[in-house]
């Protein structure tokens, strides 16, 4: 790095600040980075955050707990359904109810299916933001694929609300599991199309690797999560620490790599997209009988005290905590976004490396706005 | 469906009452058909509005079939901008900003429940604005949260439509009433 500043135009003596954002096509949606630079090198990044804060937290404390499903569709809005299913579970653990097997295996099922229409959505732009526009049709023809069965089943197509607490809105739709099933077969034969378009590519591995190395120490100081602290090394999958709905009951390896660096934080939701196929797998064949949804009562009251409960969606660690004093709205909610937190060593990665480094870096990160700011 | 036919909408038949002599009126459609035929939309994605937005530019639903292909980074080379996502107090003043550095003529889509009203926040939210007309003037409204595809497609064919319907006056009109309020 020090070389780099001797030879950079200015001398390293002149700071240059340039402001990316809130309307760039490439942070994403309204983030803004202010970016210090001396030549081409980054000496700083400061995110500015805030464009789309909606005050969701505010608005749950005067809704009920069916109602509150709803905003959190619309936080991280990829991973809907993962979303849907923390808040469910948490007022379920506080009501103490038992869910049947059925319900469980279902909403495993559709979270894996979320997780890799994110995924498909973080290669497709991923690709677009190294100037690879292919990938973007690539990788939006496939999406709509999985889009169709949430369709079909859930009457949404990306914000499908289909939890609620005590199960599920309505059963699957008939042809449900042949269609996962034709979806599989299909996505395992297009998935090598995506490496040998991008994985292997040249000129994307000279501009990935090595670049923004977040170390396994970094990662855990910071409290980093999902895909991002994983490709450091750090294990940290809640489906596997925590076992919720029915990941105790199905085999599967967390994805770990120890390089950390932004080609391995690909490769990672690579690897992942064909582990969650393997879930599915696992699970489409065995869907047990039983009710859809267990019968609550008009008004849910959680008893006094303070829940948490912690999920696992595409880009990391949920956290739904709520305390409740007995009425039918919330007293306080706080989410634990795994945006806000990973968006923390946006500043640390980048520094040093050059100016369109630090959007492949902000790429691999795979920020939602919405979900930094709430 | 052919222009004259469409008559589901009163501020279209407004417009086309205002027309002006068959001269111009000829001339008003090359330019008109020219258009309408080259929408470039703005990148300008705030929340899930976007993700649908850029689903309807990928290849099931293909934007690029009606001349809607280029999305422009810059407001300056953007002809319409498509607000997709909710806007808060804070986003605001950079949505007026970006209205007002695209060049006349410019167009704009309110996409989904957020741009419209508010949407699922129009109440106890502090931070939403209520509706993006309070920012900048909309020309077609695509209702859903989010729309489909296929819905902000129509819409988009429904602006087409407003397009063609426009003359020399009534575009004039148009410029004049966007820089009266930008100063105020």
């Amino acid at each position: 790095m020090e070389e780099h500043l001797k030879n950079s135009v200015t001398d390293g003596q002149e700071e240059y600040v340039l402001n990316i954002g809130p309307q760039h096509p490439s942070t994403h949606g309204v983030l803004r980075l202010v970016a210090s630079l001396r030549g081409e090198i980054v000496t700083n990044i400061e995110p500015h955050i805030g464009y789309i804060h909606r005050g969701i937290e505010k608005m749950c404390e005067s809704l009920t707990y069916p109602q509150i499903i709803h905003l959190t569709d619309r936080m991280d809005y990829l991973s809907a359904h993962i979303n849907n299913e923390a808040v469910c579970l948490n007022v379920e653990k506080a009501l103490e109810i038992d869910i049947p097997d059925r319900i469980k295996v279902i909403r495993t099922i559709m979270a894996e299916l979320t997780r890799i229409q994110s995924h498909q959505l973080f290669w497709a732009t991923f690709g677009m933001d190294l100037g690879g526009l292919t990938c973007f049709f690539y990788g939006l023809r496939d999406r709509e694929k999985v889009l169709d069965i949430f369709e079909e089943t859930c009457g949404g197509r990306m914000i499908v609300s289909y939890n609620c607490p005590g199960g599920l809105m309505h059963d699957i739709h008939p042809g449900f599991q042949k269609r996962v099933k034709e979806f599989i077969e299909y996505f395992r034969k297009t998935l090598p199309e995506y490496d040998q378009l991008l994985t292997g590519n040249v000129i994307f591995r000279e501009r990935t690797m090595g670049i923004g190395k977040l170390t396994l120490g970094e990662a855990i100081a910071h409290g980093i999560t999902g895909p991002t602290a994983r490709a450091s090394g750090f294990s940290c999958d809640v489906r596997k620490k925590e076992p919720y709905s029915a990941y105790d009951r199905i085999k599967f390896n967390e994805v770990l790599f120890t390089e950390g660096d932004t080609y391995h934080r690909y490769l990672v939701r690579m690897d992942e997209m064909r582990q969650s196929m393997d879930i599915i797998e696992q699970l489409i064949d065995n869907i047990p009988e039983g009710p859809y949804a267990v019968k609550m009562k008009p008004i849910i009251r959680l008893p006094e005290g303070e829940y948490y409960q912690r999920v696992e969606t595409a880009r990391g660690e949920l956290g739904v905590y709520i305390i409740s004093d007995g009425n039918k709205n919330p007293y306080r909610v706080k989410f634990r976004s795994p945006n806000f937190v990973n968006l923390s060593v946006l500043n640390m990665l980048s520094k040093g490396f050059k100016i369109a480094d630090l959007i492949a870096i902000s790429g691999s990160l795979d920020l939602i706005i919405p979900d930094i700011d709430r | 469906m052919r222009n004259e036919d469409f008559k589901d909408n009163e501020s279209l038949d407004l417009l086309r009452e205002s027309g002006a002599n068959i001269l111009l009126t000829s001339i008003d459609d090359v330019i008109n058909w020219g258009r309408k035929n080259s929408l470039w939309p703005l990148t300008f994605a705030t929340s899930c509005c976007g993700i649908e937005m850029m689903a309807t530019g990928a290849p099931r639903h293909d934007f690029a079939r009606f001349g809607m292909e280029v999305y422009r980074a810059s407001p300056r080379q953007a002809d319409v901008i498509v607000v997709a996502g909710t806007i808060v107090n804070k986003m605001a003043p950079v949505l007026r900003r970006l209205y007002d550095q695209m060049s006349e003529p410019k167009y704009v889509v309110a996409m989904g429940a957020c741009a419209i009203s508010g949407g699922p926040f129009f109440l106890n939210s502090y931070s939403v604005v209520k509706g993006v007309e309070h920012v900048i003037p909309v020309d077609v409204y695509v209702p859903g949260c989010p729309p489909r595809p296929e819905a902000l497609l129509y819409g988009m064919l429904q602006l087409q439509r407003k397009i063609e319907t426009e003359t020399i006056r009534s575009r004039k009109k148009r410029s004049a009433s966007h820089s009266e309020k930008k100063s105020q």
